[in-house]
C-alpha cells in the first residue's frame, strides 16, 4: 500500500520545450517525480532551473511536450492550471512576501479566499504553521519587520496553508546572508521528512547531499545527467557536470 | 567594573546634544554665512512689507459689512432659506457618518479623530455666526462622537469596506435631502440643484466629482493593463482623449453636446449634472494615468506569488496589487483631487453659481460695487481652508499607512 502510494508519478514532463523569442531556453527535458520524493536542480547560472520548475505551475508557459501533475494535464484551460497551482506550493528567491499585509494575514489569505476556509480556522492554521518554522512571535507583524531568514520561513509557511502536494523551491537561499541560511534550510529539511514531495533549485550542496533522493543537473536548457547524490558526487559521467561540481565544491 | 563599563558605553551611544535655543537654530539656518544672511534680510523685509501692506487695507480700507449681509448666498447661494434646515439635517448625518466611519476603520479615539470632532465645534466661535448655527454645528459635533461610540456596539465587522458602503448610503441619503422628493409641497418639496449654490455647490462638485470619478478612473488604469487588447484600446483612447481636453472645454461640451448622445426623447439632464459628468470624466483620466504609476511599482514577484497560491486575477488585483498601487499614489491623488476642487469654479463659466460665480454676482451688484477685494480675498481664503485640510488629512494617512511597509 505504502510502496504503491510512494511510487506514483506526481510529476510527469514529458519533452517539455520552451523558447524566449528566438531563445531556446528549455530542450526537451523530461522528468518524472515520485510523490515524497525530493529532487535537487543544480546547474550552472541560466541554464533554465528555474524556467523549468516555473513551467510546472505555469508562471512560464512551455510550448511543447506534456506537463501531468498529480494526474491533471497543465494545458491552457484555466481549471487545469488553477486545480494544479492550488496543489502546488512555490518558494521563490526574492520571497515575494506581500508587503501591505501582515504576516498572519498573508498565510491566511489565499487559505480565506481560495479554500473558503473560516477566519478563525485559517488564523489556526496559520499560527500552527508559524511554530512549526519556528516564529509564532511575528504573527502581526509586516514582512518589512522581518529578517530575510525569518521572511522566507514565512513565505514557507505561506505556501504551506494551501496544504500542496508538491513544494517547488526556486534558489530559496540565494539572498539570504550566511547566517540565515541554515533556519531555512533546517525547515525545508523538515518538511522532506514529513514525506513532501519537493522540486528544489539551489547551491547549497550540503542540503542536496543529505535531502536529496535525486539529483538533477543541468546545463544550457537541457537536462544532462540525474541520480542519487551518491552518484553524483563520487562518478558523475558528463565532463561538463564533474566540471561544474569541481567549481562549486 | 561593570557599571563604569555601561555608562560609558551609555554616553557613546548618546548623540552629541544639539541646541535647540532659537538663536542657535537661526545662526544655523538663516545666517549661516553673508550671502545667506542678505537673502534672510531681503525675504524677511519683503514679508514684512506685504504683510503690513495687506494688514492697513485688511483693518482701514476693506469694507467688510459685503460678506455678512451676502452670508447666506456666499455659502448656499439661491437655495430657499426655509429648506435650509435641509443643509442642516445633510451636515447632522455627514458629522455621523464620519463617526461611524472613523470607528470602522480605525476603531480607536486618536488626536487626530479629535481634531477632526473639533471643527465643527471651532467654528461656532466665527464671530459671524448666529446662536442658531452655533446651536447646529454643537450638533454636527454631538452626532460625530455619538455615532463614534455607538458605532462599537452595532454588529458590524470594523472593515474599510463597510466604511465605503456607509458613504456610498450616505451620498444617495443625503442627494435626496436636498433635492427633495415630495414635488412642489410636502415634506420635502424639491429644490431644484438650479439653485444650489455658492460653498454648498462647490463643495458638493469636488466631493461627487472625486468619489465618482476615483472607481471610474481606478477601472480605466487596470483597463489599460488589462490582456483584453479590445478593453485597452478603449481605455487608451479614452485617456489620451480626456488627457488632450481642457476641463473648460468638456463643461461647455456637456451643456451643449450632452444631449447628442442621449436617445430621443430623454427628459433633459440638469446642467448641475451636467457639468458634474464633465467633471467626472474628465477627473478619471486623471486617476487613471495616476493609479497607472501605482500600478507599475508592483514588482512581478507580486503577481507571481498571488499567482503560484492559485489566487484568480480579480483577487489579485483586489488584494495585492490595488492595496499597494493606490497606497504608493496617495499623495499624487490628493494633489489632483485639490486640483479637481479648484478647477470646479469652472462652472461658473457655464452660468452655474458655484463660489466663485457667486462671488461675480455679489460684485456685479450695484448694492456692492468696489468690494471686489474683499469678497474675492474670502473665496480665496475658503478655497485654502478645503484645500490645505485635504493635503494635510493626506500627509496623515500616509505616515499611518507608512508604517511597517517594506
Ligand atoms: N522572461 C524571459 N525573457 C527572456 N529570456 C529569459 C526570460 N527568463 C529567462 N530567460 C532566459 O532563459 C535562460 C534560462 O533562465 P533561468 O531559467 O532563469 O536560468 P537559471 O534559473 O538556471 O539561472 C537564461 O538564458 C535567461 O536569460
Ligand atoms: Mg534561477
Amino acid at each position: 500500500m505504502s510502496e504503491n502510494a510512494t511510487s506514483e508519478e506526481i510529476i510527469i514532463c514529458q519533452d517539455v520545450c520552451k523558447w524566449f523569442g528566438e531563445f531556446q531556453a528549455l530542450k526537451d527535458c523530461s522528468l518524472r517525480v515520485r510523490a515524497q520524493e525530493v529532487v535537487v536542480i543544480i546547474g550552472p547560472s541560466g541554464s533554465g532551473k528555474s524556467t523549468f520548475i516555473r513551467c510546472i505551475n505555469r508562471l512560464e508557459e512551455h510550448q511543447a511536450g506534456d506537463i501531468i501533475v498529480d494526474g491533471i494535464p497543465l494545458t491552457r484551460d484555466v481549471r487545469n492550471i488553477e486545480q494544479i497551482r492550488s496543489e502546488t506550493g512555490m518558494v521563490f528567491q526574492q520571497f515575494n512576501l506581500f508587503p501591505h499585509l501582515t504576516v498572519l494575514e498573508n498565510i491566511t489569505l489565499a487559505p480565506i479566499q481560495v479554500r473558503k476556509m473560516h477566519k478563525d480556522e485559517a488564523h489556526e492554521t496559520a499560527m500552527a504553521l508559524l511554530n512549526r518554522v519556528g516564529i509564532p512571535e511575528q504573527a502581526d507583524k509586516h514582512p518589512g519587520q522581518l529578517s530575510g531568514g525569518q521572511q522566507q520561513r514565512v513565505a514557507i509557511a505561506r505556501s504551506l496553508a494551501m496544504s500542496p502536494k508538491i513544494m517547488l523551491f526556486d534558489e530559496p537561499t540565494s539572498a539570504l546572508d550566511p547566517e540565515m541560511i541554515k533556519e531555512v534550510l533546517d525547515v525545508m529539511q523538515e518538511l522532506a521528512e514529513t514525506g513532501m514531495t519537493m522540486l528544489v533549485v539551489t547551491h547549497e550542496m550540503g542540503f542536496a547531499r543529505e535531502v536529496a533522493d535525486r539529483i538533477v543537473f543541468m546545463d544550457a536548457g537541457e537536462i544532462m545527467e540525474v541520480g542519487t547524490p551518491e552518484h553524483f558526487f563520487t562518478n558523475a559521467q558528463h565532463e561538463r557536470t564533474k566540471l561544474f561540481l569541481s567549481q562549486i565544491l | 567594573m561593570t557599571t563604569a563599563a555601561d555608562t560609558s558605553l551609555d554616553r557613546s551611544v548618546m548623540p552629541p546634544s544639539e541646541r535647540r535655543t532659537l538663536l542657535g537654530w537661526m545662526r544655523r539656518n538663516l545666517f549661516s554665512d553673508l550671502l545667506n544672511s542678505a537673502l534672510t534680510v531681503v525675504a524677511a523685509a519683503v514679508v514684512f512689507l506685504v504683510a503690513l501692506l495687506l494688514l492697513r487695507w485688511a483693518l482701514t480700507t476693506a469694507q467688510w459689512g459685503v460678506i455678512p449681509a451676502n452670508f447666506n448666498l456666499i455659502m448656499r447661494g439661491q437655495y430657499p432659506a426655509e429648506e435650509a434646515w435641509r443643509l442642516w439635517l445633510a451636515l447632522y448625518l455627514l458629522g455621523g457618518v464620519i463617526g461611524l466611519m472613523w470607528r470602522l476603520i480605525s476603531g480607536k479615539f486618536s488626536t487626530a479623530a479629535l481634531i477632526v470632532f473639533l471643527i465643527p465645534l471651532a467654528l461656532r466661535e466665527v464671530p459671524l455666526f448666529s446662536w442658531m448655527t452655533r446651536f447646529h454645528l454643537l450638533v454636527v459635533a454631538g452626532a460625530g462622537a455619538g455615532a463614534f461610540y455607538l458605532g462599537a456596539y452595532l454588529p458590524i465587522q470594523r472593515s474599510v469596506r463597510a466604511a465605503v458602503y456607509v458613504l456610498l448610503g450616505y451620498l444617495v441619503v443625503m442627494l435626496v435631502i436636498l433635492r427633495g422628493y415630495s414635488g412642489d409641497a410636502g415634506p420635502m418639496p424639491t429644490v431644484t440643484t438650479i439653485l444650489w449654490g455658492g460653498l454648498l455647490l462647490s463643495l458638493l462638485l469636488a466631493f461627487f466629482g472625486i468619489t465618482l470619478s476615483f472607481p471610474l478612473g481606478v477601472a480605466l488604469a487596470l483597463g489599460r493593463q488589462s490582456k483584453l487588447p479590445a478593453i485597452r484600446i478603449i481605455s487608451v483612447t479614452y485617456i489620451e482623449f480626456i488627457r488632450g481636453v481642457p476641463l473648460i472645454s468638456l463643461l461647455f461640451m456637456g451643456q451643449v453636446m450632452l444631449q447628442l448622445f442621449l436617445p430621443d426623447g430623454f427628459p433633459l439632464v440638469d446642467r448641475v449634472l451636467r457639468a458634474l459628468v464633465a467633471i467626472i470624466l474628465f477627473s478619471a483620466a486623471y486617476t487613471a494615468e495616476n493609479v497607472r504609476g501605482g500600478l507599475q511599482s508592483i514588482s512581478r514577484g507580486q503577481y507571481e506569488a498571488a499567482q503560484a497560491l492559485g489566487l484568480s486575477t480579480y483577487r489579485t488585483t483586489m488584494h495585492i496589487i490595488l492595496p499597494q498601487a493606490l497606497r504608493a499614489v496617495i499623495p499624487v491623488l490628493v494633489g489632483q483631487f485639490i486640483s479637481l476642487f479648484k478647477d470646479t469654479t469652472l462652472v461658473a463659466l457655464v452660468g452655474l453659481f458655484d463660489l466663485l460665480g457667486i462671488a461675480r454676482t455679489i460684485t456685479a451688484n450695484p448694492d456692492w460695487l468696489g468690494t471686489q477685494q474683499e469678497v474675492f480675498v474670502v473665496v480665496a481664503l475658503l478655497f485654502w481652508i478645503f484645500s490645505y485640510t485635504m493635503s494635510y488629512a493626506s500627509r496623515r494617512i500616509e505616515q499611518r499607512l507608512g508604517v511597517g511597509e517594506r
